[in-house]
């Protein structure tokens, strides 16, 4: 991280007085057990305490703290429920947090636009517990969904289980509003289908906090399905379990989600909670299918002659609705399981081209062996998204550091294979430094020219994403040689 | 006369961004050229193209991805895509019939463009459907963005930022999209003789039902004259349509519960594969309005408000109107107006909450009235200082959008 600057850190005082001039008194807080609770999110290995936690009521607040931190050269992190997994929220010891739990309120559910407008701080799921009443739903369902807010999935750009047949956060995003790091007020987009002008809505969707802070957001909302139904597959091995996934998206099928599980997930999630998946295979596939009652029927009958043709020897079909969230119990209680069998588990998330992904798991085991740490891979396997999870123990000297190391090689791995860095999880701190790996110096230079077209003074949650800072001024320099350049080999008509 | 560059690769694409940036030539940048109307006149020194960019690089139908040089026809891709039961699902539009041009559709033109059709409140834009890029910024510097994969989120979504900025900011030279299996069957349902906000209303009962919609447009009685399919045509009255695609018994299913639904809002219709194909590809690329050449106004507004608009600006101006999106895209002929209808068409656009875009008109009415949506202040600017941290020098298309952008 940069080093904290050690002239805002003695105007803390100050600053503090100056926030409390904005905010009420305990929308500030500044003692170290206040402080605590933010001094992470959900990538716990990094800690930092946050120099000072504000937590504004509106958007008017939101942007006269910003305005305040701007003019006093201040830097801002963004905060929503702190469940990341990459560190993006991850607090600087010179600078502000700002967390958006306060502005939690749901202002329309608006049935004949089909869409919601919501506060940042709204749970992923408040969103489709509200819509339910009217038939409608929030189809991105991060695993988080519970706590997550919906501001953060519009920073982290989350996908979720659901996300093969319904798209990121970012598919699913009708508007925002926005604050610049110098309290300027935009609105990008609205209740219609595409915005006016530059798709600002697209670069800031999945920026990680770098480029403004949500105020407010319009999303999307989707009819509920009529009907869903799950199959169960098992494979003797992984290439099997590969195999079908192709054959199922070759039939012309998108299922609402497609999940497979390796072996030592599936013995970790069955110890965890008896989800009752065999214990004699190599993988698992869950296969979940939503729509039409007569087309979900066709298709997990279609489904399950693909999975016997692709050597599937348990093939069980759920026929109740008890039945199809218990095929589903262990999936979702993967990362727990995974708690139980070590002290301390680091999950992974690259994607890569499908057709690799024997292969990969294959490296995945022998990197599991040389480093001597436990894999257990579970697997978006209609998208490609991967999530290792690497078992450890923080107590043992070097562990931690082992363990990114394997990670890292890993996500590499997902680079080399022709996939990337990061699906669904962001780049943060955690994957950084990885960043080298995917793009060259003049990819991220372009990159960084859109950071400093929205905060000219790199103000807002430096030190994520981007491995090496510039100035913005030294990335606008452009190098020309006035005056006729011959340029003799350009091909004219 | 003007200078016409066509580089045969990336390294030739930066070599004439540098010859412009160094000369200060602002380029016109075209690839097959049916949109070339398309947006506000460019004052260019010189036109860059990209033809030579051509061909499918890889495709990958068990993957879902398909990698393309941007200048490739849309024809080519959907061909490719047809042969593996797999299409580009946000259904891009050909304009060259409604522009009056005779150039070829290109997948780059419609990723720079965001150029979707019906099927964009189902399945998304195209911007959705646009993964990785390989472009040339107007400094002169070769750089990527993206991915080959249909799930990423390392670094900024460039693409998004890319698409709808109508070639202002890079040269894009090699593109990735997402493909999606294309449906076995297909039907539509017609409801006759509904006014513009009953229509909007059947059209939101199909889109918040569980039928999975995926096309629903509604087409005024002179707009449907025009169709070349018979039951549209010969209906005599307004044509609302809804479709529904996939699986064939699924299909039939669904086309059975809108007709349940559909029935008490007026007399219905079905059409089968065929006609329904055609009738969709005249709404996708707005056939009704191709045959004359007046003003041409296209407004993204919230579904529901869509009805209320087009009312609004038949109020001041004498206006032919083709719904789509289930209301949320306005496609608005005006005649006769002075102004080409601007500032109607702009009162509606911010009553109901929403923008217009001038998608037609002649070059002195282009070049006099914005054919964007005007920006507030901050968007403006910002706007702006997104157009100099790609291009600095304003070589790319100069003005295609806003002036000074």
């Amino acid at each position: 991280m940069p080093e904290p600057d050690a002239g805002v850190i003695s105007q803390r005082q100050s600053l503090v007085a100056a926030l409390r001039k904005l905010l009420p008194e305990y929308c500030v807080i500044d003692d170290e057990r206040g402080l605590r609770p933010f001094e992470c999110d959900g990538l716990s290995a990094y800690r930092s305490l946050p120099m000072v936690v504000v937590l504004p009521r509106d958007t008017r607040e939101v942007s006269r703290v910003l305005a305040l931190c701007h003019e006093r050269g201040v830097k801002i992190v963004p905060r929503g429920a702190g469940t990341g997994l990459s560190g993006g929220a991850l607090p600087l010891a010179d600078g502000v947090t700002v967390g958006f739990g306060k502005l939690n309120r749901i202002l329309e559910i608006d049935t004949a636009n089909r869409c919601a407008i919501v506060q940042p701080g709204v749970a992923n799921l408040a969103i489709s517990t509200a819509a339910s009443p009217y038939g409608f739903y929030y189809a991105p369902d991060p695993s988080s969904q519970l706590a997550c807010s919906i501001g953060g999935n519009v920073a982290e750009n989350s996908g979720g289980v659901h996300c093969l047949k319904y798209g990121l956060t970012t598919n699913n995003l009708l508007g925002v509003e926005m604050v610049l790091m110098d309290g300027e007020v935009l609105r990008l987009g609205g209740k219609q289908f595409d915005a006016e002008g530059y798709d600002l809505l697209g670069v800031v969707t999945g920026s990680e906090g770098l480029l403004g802070v949500v105020t407010e957001v319009t999303v999307r909302i989707l009819p509920k399905p009529s009907t869903a139904r799950a199959l169960l597959l098992g494979f003797p091995d992984n290439a099997s379990a590969g195999a079908c996934v192709g054959e199922i998206i070759a039939a012309g099928i998108i299922p609402a989600g497609l999940e497979m599980m390796d072996k030592p997930a599936i013995h970790a999630a069955e110890a965890f909670c008896q989800a009752g998946y065999p214990l004699d295979v190599e993988a698992i596939l869950i296969c979940e299918l939503d729509g039409p009652e007569v087309e979900v029927d066709e298709l997990v009958a279609l489904v399950g002659d693909l999975a016997r043709k692709s050597g599937a020897t348990t093939i069980r079909s759920s026929t109740s609705e008890e039945e199809r969230e218990r095929f589903w119990l262990g999936r979702k209680s993967a990362f727990g399981a995974a708690g139980r069998m070590a002290p301390d588990y680091y999950v992974m998330d690259g994607t890569i081209p499908r057709a690799r992904l024997p292969e990969v798991l294959t490296r995945i085991g022998e990197l599991s062996r040389e480093y001597d740490l436990p894999v257990a891979n579970v697997f978006h396997a209609g998208d490609g998204n991967l999530h290792p999870l690497i078992m450890y123990d923080s107590s043992i000297p070097g562990a931690l550091q082992r363990t990114e190391e394997m990670g890292s090689e890993i996500l590499k791995l997902c680079v080399e294979v022709g996939g990337v860095l990061t699906g669904e999880h962001g780049v943060g701190v955690e994957k950084r430094d990885l960043m080298g790996t995917m793009f060259t110096e003049d990819d991220l230079k372009q990159q960084q020219r859109i950071k400093c077209a929205f905060d000219p003074d790199q103000l807002l949650n430096p030190g994520k994403v981007f491995p090496t800072l510039h100035r913005c001024a030294e990335l606008g320099q452009m190098h020309v040689h006035r005056g006729e350049t011959a340029f003799p080999d350009l091909p004219r008509f | 006369m003007a200078d016409s560059l066509a580089p045969r690769d990336a390294d030739g694409l930066a070599d004439a961004v540098r010859w412009a940036v160094a000369g200060e030539h602002p380029l016109e940048v075209i690839a097959g050229g049916s949109k070339r109307d398309f947006g506000r006149p460019v004052q260019s020194a010189a036109t860059l193209s990209l033809t030579a960019f051509d061909g499918i690089v890889d495709y990958q139908p068990s993957e879902l991805v398909l990698t393309a040089k941007a200048a490739t026809p849309l024809a080519t891709i959907e061909a490719a895509t047809a042969a593996e039961r797999q299409m580009l699902a946000f259904e891009p539009a050909d304009y060259a019939p409604l522009l009056g041009t005779d150039g070829e559709a290109t997948l780059g033109g419609a990723l720079a463009c965001n150029l979707s059709g019906p099927r964009r409140i189902k399945a998304g834009a195209a911007r959705d459907h646009f993964l990785g890029v390989h472009a040339v910024s107007g400094r002169g510097e070769r750089f990527k963005a993206g991915g080959r994969v249909v799930k990423n989120v390392t670094g900024y979504d460039v693409c998004k930022l890319l698409s709808g900025s109508y070639g202002t900011l890079a040269l894009m030279h090699e593109v990735t999209v997402k493909v999606l299996p294309a449906p076995e069957r297909t039907r539509t349902v017609l409801v006759f003789g509904l006014e513009p906000v009953d229509a909007m209303e059947a059209l939101g009962a199909a889109l918040g039902s569980a039928h999975e919609v995926s096309g629903a447009a509604h087409m005024p009685a002179e707009v449907a004259a025009c169709s070349a399919v018979s039951y549209v045509a010969g209906a005599g009255a307004s044509v609302s349509a809804v479709r529904v695609e996939g699986f064939p018994a699924s299909v039939e299913a669904r086309c059975g519960a809108l007709r349940e639904l559909l029935g008490r809002f007026g007399a219905l219709e079905e059409l089968h594969s065929k006609n329904s194909a055609t009738l969709w590809r005249e709404i996708r690329d707005v056939r009704a309005f191709a045959e004359d050449n007046g003003p041409l106004w296209r407004l993204s507004v919230p579904p529901a408000s869509g009805a209320a608009a087009a009312a609004r600006i038949a109020d001041a101006a004498d206006a032919r109107t083709l719904f789509d999106w289930g209301g949320g895209l306005v496609w608005l002929g005006v005649n006769g107006a002075e102004d080409a209808g601007e500032a109607a068409v702009r009162d509606a656009a911010a009553a109901v909450g929403g923008h217009a875009t001038l998608v037609r008109a002649d070059a002195p009415t282009r070049a006099a009235r914005a054919v964007f949506q005007p920006q507030t202040a901050g968007l403006a600017a910002l706007t702006e200082r997104l157009k100099r941290a790609f291009d600095p020098a304003g070589v790319l298309n100069p003005g295609r959008m806003y002036a000074g952008v």
